[in-house]
């Protein structure tokens, strides 16, 4: 049998002048389970809360019930004062007979009759309370940071700096992403290389971090704190340990065929290469679609020209498995596939090239070493039409939709910095930019595209390019000036997409491994839009960089570090204090049905068959949720999409509302 | 409990989520907005805690109303919670419209931690719509009473 | 049809491809049939029955007896297909102990609707051209089948199976044109009033047999809430004010996006209540809210009942639209 004690707050006169505390006190002894109540001016205060305590003490209470302000103000005093002596901190109920009651009716009659159902309505709750217990789990010191763009590399640094161990897992041979990619960065036209190769030595030589480079992560299992998973480290048929990256194997190469992708697949490279000069780890890998020795098991020029030692051809997949306590995704992005836009021409010119191309086609290192050059009879081109908006902001209105609902963000930046960079060079080339807006919020954007109208004659045309047609060595552009509502023919050598970015392919297998939503558009989504906007609904698992959303690089940036003050913040602890209030699952009556599984939104609920010894003595195997309090957040969506209601939440029961219910009905 | 008698009061339950409105209700008091006292309120976690049995339980147990706030789409403390009420609820209500409960007696109203003032004019609303149907006669026994 | 059921049942059974089979059971009257597994040739022989009464949707029991060692066979109609799908999505049945044996099927009769029609003493009942010949102990009697069909039948939405592991007879559509919804599109036009009466002159017949809990594939639970102490809604008979609405309401809910509308719950219930009216007051809810969906017609979908769109989705104030206040 329960004993509660009721505690009426005077809160001064803030309760007191609109409620008889008193008759609240008084109607409190009648209520069955109630073995003491009082009434006192701050229940908040030191001597209110020894009062709560002594009666604990005194009457051997099992229940309390403070009638005060609202919960969300002093239930976690009266929880720790509760606690103090001896009593589980879940079994007090807080009364909102402040906020919910005297400060917002003015009749003493109607208030105090309130107050008294309020009151009663939480004896009866506390009445069907059971003592609940933080679980605690303990928190492997370790992270994983899911790609090595510059968002994975921040991340990584600035989690490493804090003293804490971090994995890399780079599906490519090297780190660096797209921002190595990147000829010059906007605003400022500094030169990407200069500086994100620093930052990428920076991370190849920390101590703290270790790059698992030409890897994958195939399988993920566990919880916060507690992750563990396996990543498939490719065959790269080069010993990483022994390679001194020297080069002398991609010279020696006679399989030249390779499309090049670090330059967009603009020229081509050898079948054992290096991605670039400054790529991390400076190691070799073969390519085995292209290598002769893998392919027609005849050459083997690599391995007699390495001095190391470091060619091995009989190398194979391994997979390693390892203990991670937080894992970031930086999966970054790729530009769609544009040849669907076939009034672009993208198929048939090679002349047409993306935003990303022709960052290649400017760059010192690109294919062209940095000489503006078409790929077509390389020339320099003369006329330049960029279209904006490739695939991006499109509605779906009027059937199939091709692109993306979303604005990319970057291409209204990046397309100002192409138009300044070429005529920097190329002053007398005739630059158009076709735009659906403009669109240039940021710390020094706007001034940056005036520029590329005001100072250096860029034609920005409000307008769509309707069609492509290459005819004698030219671009035919047909677009239409939306301002001045006319059609325009413009013979270009060279049209650019800005082509819609889209989340990284190996996004949605991941999300679906970290059990971690998606919007459908393949981002990331975060916990909260606005409060947590770098942590994903599953605990433990933390976004940055573009995987959750378009962003520039200062963004990513900020992302990064924002994701790994989180990650730093989460591994500092030794032991994860759970919050005793999540949903919980009666074996029993669990039909292993899923409901409650498809509903969940952080993945806490897997199912287990499970052996059960019946009340005929006879074993059963039966499919049962299981749910982890380490994951569980207590929404309680689960407990209602139960059929058999065998799915129940911790402090907020199916009995415990319902009892609530009844209190205040009668 | 006669419709013409001019003392009686509707019973109101509101089911309030922890984040949102449950907040913006302790709003409308610091502000001191007043609004009936009928309105008697139940916290939740998250809206997509309730579960229609609690709404049945408290029309059975001679709520003339229930009400059912939460975060705004979108604004969920646990992201989705609130999109699963939205269609639960929807589902629900219409099946008590389809039995003849008078489809005002069951309401799910968005308000936000920072609409105090936007928790009193729905409760205002919910009571005096509740007020003018009167007692509510449709959820009880169909057997042992009779008009 | 019968004979062939049997003859592929015993080939089977005796070959060893299964170990048991379940059918229908002939009772002392020729429409007096209970599912049951055969596991005896003999008596599967003897006793199995194949006949326009063989109304019942066996694929609930193969929640119990797919769980057991070895493969049981099953004899499902269309509609009871699509019962075993969704059985099969929530894990309940054992897919890999079934042979799903798929039948064709016309409709299955009403034995109420015969003694509607002052049918009585019946003995005998087979399918002629889309008539049935019933011979009764007063002589042979011959009615339109489609009049004394179960309603269920009279609106079929569907003769496609959806799943089958060998098909007796043939494979037909979904049935595009069914009328299932019009009298709940005529309820629906009612007044609150009006409607609030129709439900009163039905639910109140309810005695809480619990027949529609206990025939219903959806209402499979190990152990159902209105059984269950710690649920809150602990009700085993009505007896109290509002019991039976509540249970109605909580049954029609949990099986929401669920039932397929297999119409066992009406074909059961001893006072007739049509209680199919209220689990397709939920289909057409989430069909004309959220779009079509079939519950069971493939394994793993998910519902819109459990679903949830971050876009603009029906607000719960929709419902204040339609009807009366």
């Amino acid at each position: 049998m329960q004993k509660i004690g009721v505690f009426v707050c005077w809160c001064g006169s803030n309760i007191a002048a609109t409620v008889d505390v008193k008759a609240v006190a008084e109607a409190a002894r009648k209520v069955p389970g109630v073995v003491f109540s009082a009434d006192y001016q701050y229940m908040c205060s030191e001597a209110g809360q020894g009062l709560i305590k002594d009666a604990i003490k005194e009457h051997g209470l099992t229940g309390v019930v403070v009638c005060s302000c609202s919960p969300r103000m002093h239930e976690a005093t009266f929880r720790k004062a509760v606690q103090a002596v001896g009593l589980n901190p879940y079994m007090l109920e807080v009364a909102n007979i402040r906020e919910q009651c005297s400060w917002v009716h003015k009749d003493m009659a109607t208030a105090t009759e309130k107050a008294i159902a309020l009151m009663q309505a939480a004896v009866a709750k506390v009445t069907l309370n059971t003592p609940l217990t933080a679980g605690m789990t303990p928190v492997t010191k370790r992270a994983l940071v899911i790609g090595g763009g510059i968002a994975g590399m921040q991340t990584a640094l600035d989690i490493a700096d804090a003293g804490y161990e971090v994995d890399i897992v780079e599906a490519k041979p090297t780190i660096g992403g797209k921002m190595a990619q990147l000829d010059k960065t906007f605003p400022t036209l500094d030169c990407s290389s200069c500086i994100v190769t620093p930052k990428m030595v920076e991370v190849g030589q920390h101590e703290k971090i270790h790059i698992y480079s030409y890897s994958e992560v195939t399988q993920i299992k566990g919880f916060v704190g507690n992750f563990n998973v396996t990543i498939k480290r490719k065959a790269r048929y080069v010993d990483e340990a022994k390679c001194t990256g020297c080069g002398a194997c991609t010279e020696k190469c006679p399989s030249r065929k390779a499309p090049n992708e670090f330059n967009m697949g603009l020229n081509n490279r050898t079948a054992v290469y290096i991605p670039f000069a400054q790529a991390v780890p400076k190691v070799a890998t073969i390519d085995p679609e292209y290598c002769i020795k893998l392919t027609k098991g005849k050459c083997g020029a690599c391995a007699k020209i390495c001095e190391a030692g470091a060619i091995n051809y009989e190398a194979k997949d391994e997979y390693i498995e390892v203990e991670y306590g937080a894992i970031v995704a930086a999966t970054g992005f790729e530009m769609i596939d544009v040849s669907p836009y076939d009034e672009y021409a993208y198929t048939q010119s090679p002349d047409v090239v993306t935003s990303l191309e022709y960052e290649r086609l400017m760059n010192a290192a690109g294919p062209t070493g940095g000489h503006l050059l078409r790929p077509s009879d390389g020339k320099e081109p003369k006329t330049i039409v960029f279209v904006q908006c490739v695939g991006s902001r499109e509605s779906c209105s009027g059937g199939e939709m091709r692109g993306k609902p979303y604005c990319s963000k970057v291409c209204c930046m990046y397309t100002a910095k192409h138009a300044m960079l070429t005529k920097d060079h190329y002053p007398d080339t005739d630059i158009y930019v076709f735009y659906i807006d403009v669109r240039t919020p940021g710390k020094n954007f706007d001034e940056f595209y005036r520029r590329a109208v005001e100072q250096y004659g860029v034609h920005y045309i409000k307008g769509a390019v309707g069609k492509v047609t290459p005819e004698g060595g030219k671009l035919k552009v047909q677009a239409s000036d939306l301002i001045l509502n006319e059609q325009l023919h413009i013979d270009a050598d060279m049209v650019v997409l800005a082509g819609a970015i889209e989340p990284n392919k190996s996004a949605r297998p991941l999300a679906t491994m970290l059990t971690a939503s998606m919007d459908t558009n393949d981002f990331f989504t975060e916990a909260h839009p606005k409060l947590r906007p770098v942590e994903s609904p599953t605990a433990g698992v933390f976004l940055s960089g573009m995987c959750q959303g378009p962003k520039d690089i200062p963004e990513t940036v900020a992302q990064a570090g924002a994701a790994a003050s989180k990650v730093i913040g989460l591994l500092a602890k030794d032991h994860l204090v759970g919050n005793p209030c999540v949903a919980h699952s009666d074996e029993w009556m669990c039909n292993g049905c899923s409901q409650c599984e498809t509903v969940c939104p952080y993945g806490a609920i897997t199912y287990e068959e499970k052996e059960f010894r019946m009340p005929d003595r006879t074993t059963k195997v039966r499919r049962v949720a299981q749910v982890n309090p380490a994951v569980c957040q207590g929404c309680g969506a689960c407990t209602v999409t139960c059929p058999s209601g065998a799915m129940d939440l911790n402090g907020f029961s199916n009995a415990e509302i319902m009892a609530e219910v009844d209190a205040l009905c009668r | 409990m006669q419709m013409n008698d001019k003392e009686w009061k509707p019973k109101i339950i509101a089911f309030c989520c922890n984040w949102c409105s449950y907040s913006g209700a302790d709003l409308a008091g610091t502000n001191r907005l007043s609004y009936p006292a009928e309105v008697k309120i139940i916290r939740v976690p998250c809206s997509c805690r309730v579960n229609p049995m609690f709404i049945l339980r408290a029309f059975q147990q001679g709520a003339d109303g229930v009400i059912l706030c939460g975060c705004h789409p979108g604004d969920c403390h646990y992201s989705t919670g609130n999109y699963h009420t939205r269609r639960r609820m929807t589902l629900l209500f219409s099946m008590l419209n389809y039995l003849g409960v008078e489809s005002a007696r069951t309401r799910v109203e968005w308000v936000s931690a920072a609409e105090g003032a936007r928790f009193v004019s729905v409760m205002d609303g919910f009571v005096a719509d509740i007020t003018r149907l009167g007692p509510n006669r449709r959820l009880e026994d169909l057997r042992c009473k009779t008009n | 049809m019968q004979n062939e059921l049997k003859w592929r049942g015993l080939e089977l059974l005796k070959n060893g491809t299964i170990d048991r089979i379940l059918g229908w059971r002939a009772g002392q009257f020729v429409y007096d049939i209970t599912p049951d597994v055969f596991t005896d040739p003999e008596d599967l022989e003897k006793n199995f029955v194949y006949n326009e009464f063989c109304g019942a949707n066996l694929s609930k029991y193969l929640i119990a007896e797919s769980a057991k060692e070895g493969k049981v066979a099953v004899f499902l109609k269309p509609c009871d297909t699509y019962s075993f799908n969704q059985l099969c999505t929530e894990h309940r049945i054992h897919r890999e102990n079934v042979y799903v044996i798929g039948i064709e099927c016309y409709g299955k009769v009403s034995v109420d609707a015969l003694r509607q029609r002052g049918i009585d003493g019946i003995t005998g009942i087979r399918s002629e051209m889309g008539s049935l010949k019933i011979d009764t102990i007063y002589g042979e009697e011959s009615v339109p089948a489609m009049e004394v069909y179960a309603e269920r039948c009279r609106n079929c939405k569907s003769k496609k199976h959806v799943v089958f592991d060998e098909l007796i007879g043939a494979d037909g559509e979904v049935v595009d044109d069914c009328d299932r919804f019009d009298m709940v599109e005529k309820l629906e036009q009612m007044s609150a009033q009006e409607r609030f009466e129709f439900w009163r002159g039905e639910l109140s017949r309810c005695i809480r047999c619990n027949a529609c809990r206990n025939v219903c594939p959806a209402c499979s639970c190990e152990k159902c809430v209105f059984d269950n102490p710690k649920s809150g809604v602990l009700n085993k008979a009505a007896a109290d004010s509002f019991e039976e609405n509540m249970f109605h309401i909580i049954r029609a809910y949990h099986v929401a996006g669920r039932c397929t509308d297999c119409g066992e719950c009406s074909r059961v219930c001893p006072e007739h209540i049509p209680l199919h009216l209220l689990n397709r007051k939920f289909i057409k809810d989430y069909n004309e809210l959220y779009g079509d969906f079939v519950a069971g017609e493939s394994v793993g979908q998910m519902s819109p009942v459990a679903d949830f769109t971050t876009d603009r989705d029906a607000e719960p104030s929709v419902v204040q639209k339609g009807g009366d206040q």
